[in-house]
């Protein structure tokens, strides 16, 4: 942490800097009692009994080995489900992004704007359950409706603001030599904005398959439905060890992903296929793709928080 | 149209049922964000360890696994709430937009430019007073628009309690679109009414002080 270069507080000199020694001992001290007194509660309840056998040797009759290809398998509907969205859903975005940008008519760039608002201004639970009882859908495909329709929606506004953030030259330039509205979009102005947005996109992809967990509700048998079932058949009392595993996969996968977003994101600043502002600086501030990102997916109109 | 009419008393209970839980979680998170974000940024590096991973963890955890938790792990390790409904769901929210109320305060810190502060001390101000004069009002401004979106997205994310054993606005949708499967496209359009009465509103005012606020750095 760069601690000596903090707004909110001095360089520390020699007095501050053993204050600050002192003050590590003892909050380390504190952490530390904390989880030892939470270990001998939980100890004291017997969660540290026969119960783990689930991940090795189950009960009744089962074998580790159909646990856990069990769980593999919600592991595998988990990202089906998150695979087959995440296409249609950056398919669909691109789609609406590029009409509301290059379209001619108002009819057709005005009525776009209207469905993205809606689209993300929705709970996605609630696309989910239209699509599973009005449409009479399949859990998996209601799960794929709601996915591909939010985040199809918040894609749309996250290339919006990448094509908005670029320099104003471009889309003159492309206008100049005589390309339509539409072609200067696609060949000029969409593949700078997919570039600085880049990181942004990914992010909304963790988003997605974070989301995927809300098939548990609609009965769609993911990583979490799979928990419950093998709990309801083997007893409460294996739920803990069954509900950590599952919970270290989907972390781990979207810890994967997230810094998969980051690292691109450093990645994407030392290039230079991105046309820079006039002043010289870039085109996206430092963090900018993913404040945009988040009023995105928040559901109002305006854009990011004002950059440096 | 005309089941989303006749049941409209279903509906008010499913909208109070949502900004309750809104409002509640709203006010945990907003007080628990605050906490992580004064960690985050302190000096104490034990205390900004905490609250690092406890964002990193959250923000990569589904919610619905958060409620999942609390609703049936959570009891068969001694956490018992006093209902089954409400509760559980306040506290999975609160936990959850909690991390996301830390980040934006957090991102309003860290765009305060250095040299404010060094300006702030080198005209004789003391700790004190740079930071709640000079500090913390643009820091604030920063972070007022992000933190409307974080809770017009806790108030999309009430509606995992849905499956838990709340009555919410999803409940009800869930309900009457089961029992009148040909007026499903009405109520529907009904139920997404009642969320926007809540969240337009906060865009709304989102908008207007961002506008307020916007200044040139």
């Amino acid at each position: 942490m760069k601690s000596e270069a903090s707004v909110l507080y001095d360089v520390p000199g020699p007095r501050a800097k053993r204050l600050d020694v002192i003050l590590n001992w003892v909050f380390t001290g504190v952490f530390l009692a904390v989880a030892a007194w939470v270990i001998v509660a939980w100890y004291d309840r017997g969660i540290f009994d026969d119960r783990w056998q689930i991940l090795w040797d189950p009960p009744k009759g089962q074998t580790a080995g159909d646990v856990w290809s069990s769980l593999f398998t919600g592991v595998l509907n988990t990202l089906k489900a998150a695979a087959v969205a995440a296409p249609i859903a950056v398919v669909f975005g691109a789609t609406v992004a590029i009409i509301r940008r290059g379209a001619r008519r108002r009819v057709l760039s005005g009525s776009s704007a209207v469905v993205t608002e809606l689209a993300r201004g929705l709970p996605v639970l609630m696309l989910m359950f239209l699509a599973k009882l009005f449409f009479g859908w399949s859990p998996l495909w209601s799960v794929v409706f709601g996915l591909v329709v939010y985040n199809a929606a918040v894609v749309a506004e996250i290339l919006r603001a990448g094509l908005a953030a670029l320099p104003a030259g471009q889309r003159e330039a492309g206008l100049s030599i005589g390309l339509s509205p539409m072609r200067t979009t696609l060949l000029i102005e969409l593949p700078q904005a997919v570039r600085i947005m880049l990181p942004a996109l990914i992010s909304q992809m963790v988003v997605l398959l974070k989301d995927t967990a809300l098939g548990y509700i609609v009965s769609y048998n993911e990583l979490l439905r799979v928990i419950k079932t093998n709990r309801d058949y083997f007893g409460d009392r294996y739920l803990i060890p069954l509900f950590l595993v599952g919970a270290a996969m989907f972390i781990i996968i979207n810890l994967t992903i997230s810094r998969l977003a980051i690292w691109i994101e450093g990645r994407m600043r030392r290039s230079k296929h991105v046309a820079s502002k006039d002043d010289g600086s870039e085109a996206m501030h430092e963090g900018g793709a993913e404040s945009a990102r988040y009023s995105a997916n928040t559901g109002y109109g305006t854009g990011g928080t004002p950059g440096p | 149209m005309v089941t989303f009419i006749e049941e409209f008393g279903a509906v008010w209970g499913g909208f109070l049922g949502t900004l309750s839980l809104t409002v509640m979680a709203g006010v945990l998170s907003l007080v628990g964000g605050t906490l992580l974000a004064v960690m985050r940024v302190s000096p104490v590096g034990p205390l900004r360890t905490f609250g690092t991973l406890y964002v990193e963890i959250v923000r990569n955890t589904p919610l619905t696994l958060m409620f999942f938790f609390w609703v049936f792990v959570a009891p068969s390790v001694g956490l018992l709430f006093p209902d089954l409904g409400f509760w559980p769901a306040v506290t999975a929210l609160s936990i959850y937009t909690s991390a996301f109320v830390c980040e934006a305060l957090r991102s309003g810190v860290n765009s305060v430019g250095i040299g404010q502060a060094e300006a702030a001390r080198s005209i004789g101000l003391t700790f004190r007073q740079s930071l709640m004069q000079v500090v913390l009002p643009q820091a604030w401004r920063t972070a007022i628009p992000p933190l409307i979106s974080v809770l017009i997205a806790l108030t999309k994310n009430t509606s995992v309690a849905a499956g838990f054993a709340y009555v919410e606005l999803v409940t009800v949708q869930r309900t009457l679109m089961t029992s009148n499967p040909t007026d499903g496209l009405w109520i529907f359009f009904g139920i997404a009414l009642m969320y926007l009465v809540i969240t337009i509103p906060l865009g709304v005012l989102a908008g207007q002080v961002e506008k307020k606020v916007a200044f040139a750095r």
